[in-house]
């Protein structure tokens, strides 16, 4: 029985642990705003906050996870009003929106590390997430708007 | 090209017989073909525009429109107003923008409305295919007119509560108003009452002056599901639970038209959380929008299902497209379009203008297959019992899909609800619903709900992919550097592959996507079609051909601009021409997007009047800095006129860099310009990933690509930060146009002559690549 700490509730499976985590959230759980990209970790939709750090859950076995704290969009603010999820709004950021899930746990996390992030720092730590309706441009500025205060 | 098709009795519901059909959608496009035994019912309330200052070609889509306010509007007594969207949400806003028209007209105010997403049922709403760049563009009037329906009821209602003459009271940001004994009252008041009212007679309705618009236009309303994506509740395709609900992903023939000869699902059973292996029913190539068969792994959990299907053991038969092979296949369509084809268009004499001509320049151009990759892969959730069909899912056209899954399980379509969730992406690849057949045979067979996820692998290997093609063009120029001779042929294997079996020749949609409409004022004019067959799945991509057209067309006008040493943007102007409405008489079928040709002609002021505005707002013909090139293209698609400017530079190893991106659009009357900018940033995006890495090939008939690595997308930190998009002001008269589509087709082009610009290499064939690291 492997026992995990998710959005700050215990959770425990008794399947295979090599589970992925991506999978254990939206099919075992109902932790639905987790979204599946790619399964390889290339595009970043079901990036998951693990104590602090962004992490992907596609390719996280809930094996791996141990006793970490998991963090997942629905758990990052309790009224949905994060800084992130802020700026988010206030710059028109989502079109189809799919991505956006993956893409603020992306920038919650960066900002936990790095509170104030350049231009370039901010590039670098979202570019691990594929926007294909191509929000970039709203996505790099919304980062740089929670980081100076919404 | 109009044909009549006759509705089966049954289905009438009292209706009128027979309606006529014209080939403009994308699904009567197959039943046009003769491919679709699909039933057209005629819709309770045709299109009517008697007062419209404009027609458009909805009233021909497959059910027409529908124009009631009973079926779109409800108003609660508490006064929340709720509107139906009854087109697919994939990222264009237009859930929010239909209904924002409608209540723009109706007087409500946008934050006491709630809008409801349709199902699938095109009796009661009218067309619902999300495609084509059509929804504004058919939807502005009818949905002004529902609004304006609604309203007038309203004040009808508070007219006679009041007993004073209807034309003294007026409906006011969510209350009727009698302004003479300043007596007001809500919407939710007077909800009762209205709906008794009779519906009025469209044409007596009359439209707000766009000068009192209180959201038309503007630009301030955010798209409704904003904060629930932002907050993680959004329902997309995957996002469906159910009680019992079973997982299930399905290994399928690797290469289009193979078959399942055995399988062993042995190793698979034992996959913890694996609970079934089965076959799934496949239809023979050319298979429409039907599955491709294969075999099921039915698990707890949809990670257990990919594990389980890891473990299969599956002997397939490749079939007729075993063969398949892109670098051979490339020397074929190149070989092909050196050599006479189909003439498609024929104005003036080509072969005597290219022999007088003092110097003939020629392009020859190819552009390889592309993946959609949506952010969220084809998935599906069906339940299937007792007769009857509920489907979940992500498609763009929920009433095709529920023709197609009623026929597919052989039940009436009344017995089938399609539920539109919101889509993660779209791009023309939801069009097609075989993941939600796949769903349904499942389901059926299972007895169980089931969601049917493909993995990226499946998307990128199974996909109805974008047409390959190659794009030569002859120019002749006489000895004061004027162009007076223009042949193109295009070859490329057609959509219509995957309907029709044998089908090699582009069909009117796709001749008339930049081939036959190509709008420059050339005296010998001759565009040609040779064969090209088709060996795997091709389908709608955003823009279709006009991604080839115009990189082929919008690159030669760079190559002549740089043979007769003048200015990009001078040489383009020169060769539009005059401004004038092209004609496209010559043309047998001009298609036109299934526009009237007299609400929505070719009009080269228009298109110049972009190419004009791009380059003041754009800074066309700046100085940049040394290594760095400006690239100019304009192209008309989807009825709408759009011109993009790039700066690039290339860098010591051939590293590109997009430094800046200004894109003018004239799509007419608009609604929500803050969602044209965001289709125009994307669509730069898109359309930079499509020119540096997009390529799909092929080898023993199987797909080489499979996930991000070998198929990239454009990253952030690789990513035109700064688009900048000029939206030309229209007349309120002027017919809404497309944006969802029309800003890709000319991105490429301008970036490739941008890139032309800064270092002097012409690159004819995408993907970019490695091209500029030599």
């Amino acid at each position: 029985m492997i026992k995990m700490k998710i959005n700050g509730q215990e959770r425990s499976w008794d399947g295979d642990p090599d589970l992925p985590l991506l999978w254990f959230l939206r099919d075992e759980i109902g932790l639905i705003g987790t979204k599946f990209g790619c399964g390889q970790a290339f595009c970043g939709a079901c990036t998951v906050i693990v104590d602090k750090q962004a992490v992907r859950a596609c390719i996280t076995s809930v094996s791996d996870v141990g006793d970490r704290q998991v963090t997942t969009i629905e758990g990052l603010h309790p009224t949905g009003d994060h800084p992130v999820q802020k700026a988010w709004r206030q710059g028109n950021v989502p079109q189809c929106g799919y991505c956006q899930t993956g893409q603020i746990m992306q920038a919650a996390a960066l900002l936990m590390e790095n509170p104030k992030p350049t231009h370039d720092q901010i590039l670098e730590a979202m570019s691990g997430n594929i926007c294909r309706c191509g929000c970039y441009q709203r996505i790099a500025n919304a980062v740089q708007l929670a980081s100076t205060g919404v | 090209m109009i044909m009549n098709i006759i509705t089966s009795p049954n289905k009438l519901r009292g209706i009128e017989g027979r309606i006529k059909v014209e080939k403009v959608s994308r699904r009567s496009i197959l039943k046009g073909l003769g491919i679709v035994g699909g039933l057209v019912l005629a819709a309770p309330v045709m299109s009517r525009q008697a007062f419209a200052a404009y027609q458009t070609g909805a009233g021909k889509m497959p059910h027409g429109t529908v124009v009631d306010p009973r079926v779109f509007v409800a108003i609660a007594s508490d006064g929340t107003v709720t509107i139906v969207a009854h087109r697919a949400e994939m990222g264009t806003g237009v859930r929010t923008s239909l209904p924002l028209i409608v209540a723009e007209e109706m007087e409500a105010d946008w934050s006491r409305v709630k809008v409801a997403q349709a199902h699938g049922d095109e009796v009661k709403y009218g067309n619902q295919d999300t495609d084509g760049s059509r929804s504004t563009r058919h939807y502005l009037i009818p949905m002004r007119e529902i609004g304006a329906s609604a309203r007038t009821m309203l004040e009808a209602a508070a007219a006679k509560r009041w007993g004073v003459p209807v034309a003294e009271v007026k409906a006011v940001n969510h209350e009727v108003v009698h302004s003479a004994t300043s007596r007001r009252l809500g919407f939710g008041e007077l909800a009762a009452d209205a709906a008794k009212e009779s519906v009025p007679a469209v044409e007596g309705l009359k439209l707000k002056d766009p000068k009192d618009f209180r959201y038309l236009g503007k630009g301030e309303v955010s798209i409704v599901d904003l904060r629930d994506i932002t907050v993680g509740t959004a329902h997309y395709g995957s996002d469906t639970r159910l009680p019992g609900l079973k997982y299930a992903v399905i290994a399928r023939p690797p290469v289009t038209g193979g078959k399942l000869v055995s399988f062993d699902g042995t190793a698979a059973m034992k996959v913890s959380g694996v609970e079934k292996v089965m076959e799934v029913q496949g239809w023979p190539w050319p298979s429409k929008f039907q599955p491709l068969g294969g075999v099921a792994v039915i698990a707890r959990n949809t990670g257990a299902a990919i594990k389980g299907r890891d473990a299969l053991k599956i002997v397939w038969d490749d079939g007729v497209n075993g063969k398949y092979e892109s670098a051979a296949y490339r020397t074929e369509l190149e070989a092909a379009a050196r050599k006479p084809g189909l003439v498609v268009r024929k104005e003036g004499d080509v072969d005597a203008a290219l022999k007088a001509a003092d110097k003939v320049i020629v392009g020859e151009y190819y552009l390889p297959h592309l993946a959609h990759v949506s952010m969220e892969p084809p998935v599906a959730v069906a339940d299937v019992k007792d007769g009857k069909a509920e489907i979940w899912a992500p498609v763009q056209s929920p009433g095709g899909t529920r023709e197609d899954v009623a026929k597919t399980l052989g039940i009436p379509e009344e017995n089938v609800t399609v539920n539109v969730t919101l889509l993660g992406g779209g791009f023309g690849r939801k069009s097609k619903c075989d993941f939600a057949l796949e769903a349904a045979l499942l389901s059926k067979a299972l007895g169980a709900p089931v969601k049917v996820q493909w993995t990226r692998e499946d998307d990128v290997r199974h996909d109805f992919l974008h047409t390959v093609s190659a794009e030569r063009i002859e120019a002749g120029l006489d000895k004061n550097g004027k162009v007076i001779a223009w042949r193109h042929r295009s070859v490329a294997p057609t959509i219509a592959s995957t309907f029709a079996a044998g089908a090699a020749h582009a069909a009117p949609f796709e001749l008339g996507m930049g081939l036959i409409d190509m709008p420059f004022e050339i005296a010998n004019i001759q565009c040609e079609n040779p064969e090209a067959a088709a060996h795997t799945r091709i389908g709608w991509f955003r823009s279709v051909s006009n991604i080839p057209r115009a990189f082929a067309v919008q690159s030669m006008v760079g190559e002549l601009a740089h043979a007769t040493n003048r200015d990009q943007k001078e040489m383009l102007l020169e060769l539009i021409g005059s401004p004038r409405i092209v004609n496209l008489d010559s043309v047998k079928d001009p298609w036109n997007y299934g526009e009237p040709y007299d609400s929505y002609p070719i009009d080269t002021a228009r298109l110049r009047r972009v190419v004009e505005v791009v380059a003041d707002k754009g800074g066309w013909g700046r100085t940049v800095p040394k290594g760095h090139g400006l690239g100019i293209a304009v192209h008309r698609s989807f009825v709408s006129y759009i011109a993009t400017i790039v700066e690039v530079s290339v860098g010591d190893k051939g590293k590109l860099t997009v430094h800046q991106v200004d894109t003018a659009i004239d799509c007419g009357m608009f609604v929500n310009p803050e969602r044209i900018q965001s289709q125009i940033e994307g669509a730069a995006i898109m359309g930079l990933s499509l020119a540096k890495y997009g390529e799909i090939t092929f080898k023993d008939g199987k797909v080489q690509q499979g996930n991000f690595d070998d198929f990239p997308l454009v990253r952030i930190d690789e990513a035109p930060l700064v688009t900048n998009v000029h939206i030309v002001p229209a007349d309120p008269d002027t017919p809404p146009s497309g944006v969802g589509e029309p800003g890709v087709p000319p991105f490429a082009p301008a970036l490739v002559n941008a890139i032309f610009a800064a270092t002097g290499k012409r690159i004819r064939a995408l993907p970019i690549g490695k091209q500029l690291e030599t």
